[in-house]
């Protein structure tokens, strides 16, 4: 009754390699994804737009990168300009009359294009060189967008995203926003649940173990590395849109800095490298933890329980921030992911300590 | 062209640059001897500073005695780093240590202001002002000071490896397993080498601290101070002037000329793409080892 691999026994490969093999795990699924289309009735306002908006969309961006750093190991410490490209060429392009599909779409594109040079990068240095490298981009295409006035409509401007409408539905309620943001982030999860079981994924595994094994087993590393940066900034080319529109509804360059990049990174490390599920709980705990911290050691400053200086609480974050990163690389290297992992296999074979196999 | 103009800037990009050397020199001595990337060094500079703004200025100590204290705490600092965080990292991936030392570095941002004050203090060493005039060329006596301590660290760090703690420390820098094989605690030597990036950083901390004040930006370090290692090579003690000097100079002059045209923010990308052609032409850099990747 409650051992819940209890009666599956798989007959045919299709069922074995079925995305949720075990019933447990879709009932699970189904609540999670009820209680996601039912948020905007269960959550008030402001946690709707201050909390669960920006995790899925960190989601669906830790997502991208993770694709790239996780599962064809190409580091990449630059992935907040590819947002910003998207997220420019979205709202330059729906300014132009573009219908807001088709600026997505460019927005993806042109983010791809130019990730991919980021990737010729990837194509003569690996490892801390490629760190370097991806950095150094981070920053010409952050002083590009500055100081283009086409790009960022002038020094210090401020973009404004105009009104849009996305397949006849108007983007303004916070509902409409939030399920535009639910439904990219879905897409992505989708993606990169099927793009691991796919030859693809296969092959992107395979350069990420060892570049030079994978050419001898006809891998091409060079064609899989590129496409790797190609797929991951297309990805995050509409996130950054995305973000763009449902999120920050004006954008400044500054959104899209330096730190912004280590962020994301933290993001996937934090979660579990090439995790899906770890993407989701690594985007929450960088983006959430900081914020939460401060909110309690905040209201109890306020109450005098806690004789702090308000300039220590505005460093709070930061230093929370610093030492998850830490904690989470010494003390957990394969992230929360494997927490989750962990917890998950003890109560899949609930009551016993462990199955046959 | 002006040609005074052009040396002005030439010369005081060049000390500039040494100045970068200072920082720099801290990352060089650990990769070094371990491989680990310091990317945390802005921030152990910062922490540097604001320690010996503590001992000189809150504690009202001399100005020798504060930096002698300084020296002895960073030193610790450093040793601990090492003992508590990256011994733990041996074997790890690269990502993991990057990130790791990245954190090291939120962390220390957010303890540095967060307890000391974020506002902009002034870190007075006691040095002249006055700028030197040669010709007709100023010359900022600060960054003089600052590009001779530079030179003197340079050379000191040569001179160390020549000792008998020294040598120990390139043979772990060769080779960790061998080292190990005659005899030489090869953790010993790496938290060595970290204490010694920490007395790199007080030197650092208090001559930037003193040019341009001791806040968290001093931490944006970092970025040229990775130009100059990238471009001197990882490994390099040497590389390091010669590259702080190409980076301080080509930083300086470049945005002299051109941030009249485009609006500013030039300096960062001539350090970016210092680094971007480096890696994509020389990864190695100009006296680095090259790497040899086994298959």
């Amino acid at each position: 009754m409650f051992y819940r691999l209890s009666g599956i026994k798989h007959t045919r490969y299709v069922s074995a390699r079925a995305l949720w093999p075990i019933p447990a795990d879709r009932r699970i699924l189904y609540v999670l994804g009820a209680l996601a289309l039912l948020a905007p009735v269960l959550l008030s306002d402001l946690y709707l737009t201050s909390y669960m908006l920006p995790w899925l969309i960190w989601t669906a961006a830790a997502l991208s990168l993770t694709l790239l750093m996780g599962m064809a190991g190409q580091l990449h410490f630059g992935f907040a300009a590819v947002l910003a490209i998207g997220a420019y060429t979205s709202i330059h392009l729906t300014r132009a009359g573009v219908p807001f599909e088709l600026a997505l779409l460019g927005a993806g594109l042109s983010s791809a294009v130019i990730g991919s040079a980021f990737g010729a990068a990837a194509l003569r240095v690996k490892g801390l060189y490629l760190v370097m490298a991806t950095l150094s981009m981070q920053y010409l295409v952050e002083w590009v967008i500055v100081n283009v006035p086409a790009i960022s409509g002038g020094a210090q401007a401020t973009l404004n995203t105009p009104d849009v409408r996305f397949l006849f539905v108007p983007l303004q309620s916070d509902a409409s926003l939030y399920y535009m943001a639910l439904l990219w982030t879905v897409v992505v999860t989708l993606l990169l649940l099927n793009i691991r079981r796919s030859s693809f994924g296969r092959a992107l595994v395979a350069v990420r173990d060892k570049d030079f094994a994978a050419a001898v087993i006809g891998v091409n590393p060079v064609r899989f590395k590129l496409l790797a940066f190609f797929v991951s900034s297309f990805l995050g080319g509409v996130t950054g849109a995305i973000l763009a529109f449902c999120y920050y509804q004006a954008v400044t360059p500054e959104q899209f800095g330096f730190n912004v990049s280590i962020q994301l990174v933290a993001m996937v490390l934090v979660g579990g490298l090439g995790s899906v599920i770890g993407a989701y709980l690594g985007a929450g705990f960088v983006l959430l933890l900081p914020i939460l911290l401060t909110n309690l050691l905040a209201g109890a400053a306020q109450i005098d329980w806690l004789p702090i200086s308000f300039n220590l609480i505005a460093h709070i974050p930061l230093m929370v921030y610093g030492a998850l990163i830490i904690g989470v690389i010494l003390f957990e290297p394969l992230g929360l992911a494997k927490i989750y992992d962990n917890l998950r296999k003890y109560f899949l074979v609930w009551p016993f300590r462990h199955t046959q196999s | 062209m002006d040609f005074q103009f052009l040396l002005e800037l030439t010369v005081n990009g060049a000390l500039t640059g040494w100045m970068y050397s200072l920082v720099a020199l801290g990352i060089v001595l650990i990769y070094k001897s371990s491989g680990v990337p310091n990317l945390a060094q802005g921030a152990m500079v910062m922490i540097a500073a604001y320690l010996v703004w503590v001992f000189s200025s809150m504690l009202a100590l001399p100005i020798v005695l504060a930096l002698l204290l300084a020296l002895v705490a960073m030193f610790f600092l450093g040793l601990l780093t090492e003992r508590l965080l990256l011994r733990r990292m041996v074997g790890q991936p690269i990502i993991m240590v990057v990130m790791l030392t990245l954190g090291l570095e939120s962390l220390l941002r957010g303890i540095g202001p967060g307890f000391l004050g974020a506002a902009p203090k002034s870190l007075d060493l006691g040095l002249n002002m006055m700028p030197i005039i040669v010709g007709e060329v100023f010359i900022n006596r600060e960054y003089l000071v600052g590009a001779a301590i530079g030179g003197v660290m340079v050379v000191l760090s040569l001179l160390f490896f020549r000792t008998r703690v020294g040598t120990k420390l390139r043979a772990v820098s060769d080779d960790h397993v061998s080292s190990w094989a005659v005899g030489i605690s090869v953790e010993r030597a790496v938290g060595i080498s970290w204490g010694l990036a920490g007395i790199a950083a007080v030197a650092a901390g208090a001559m930037w601290g003193s040019v341009q004040g001791v806040d968290w930006t001093l931490t944006t370090l970092l970025f040229p101070a990775i130009a100059v290692v990238i471009l001197g090579g990882l490994d390099s003690i040497y590389g390091v002037l010669v590259a702080g000097l190409i980076v301080g100079v080509l930083g300086s002059v470049i945005p002299g000329y051109v941030d009249p045209l485009v609006g500013g923010g030039t300096r960062d990308v001539v350090t970016s793409l210092i680094i971007l052609l480096t890696i994509m032409f020389r990864p190695h850099g100009i006296f680095g080892r090259e790497d040899i990747e086994r298959v």
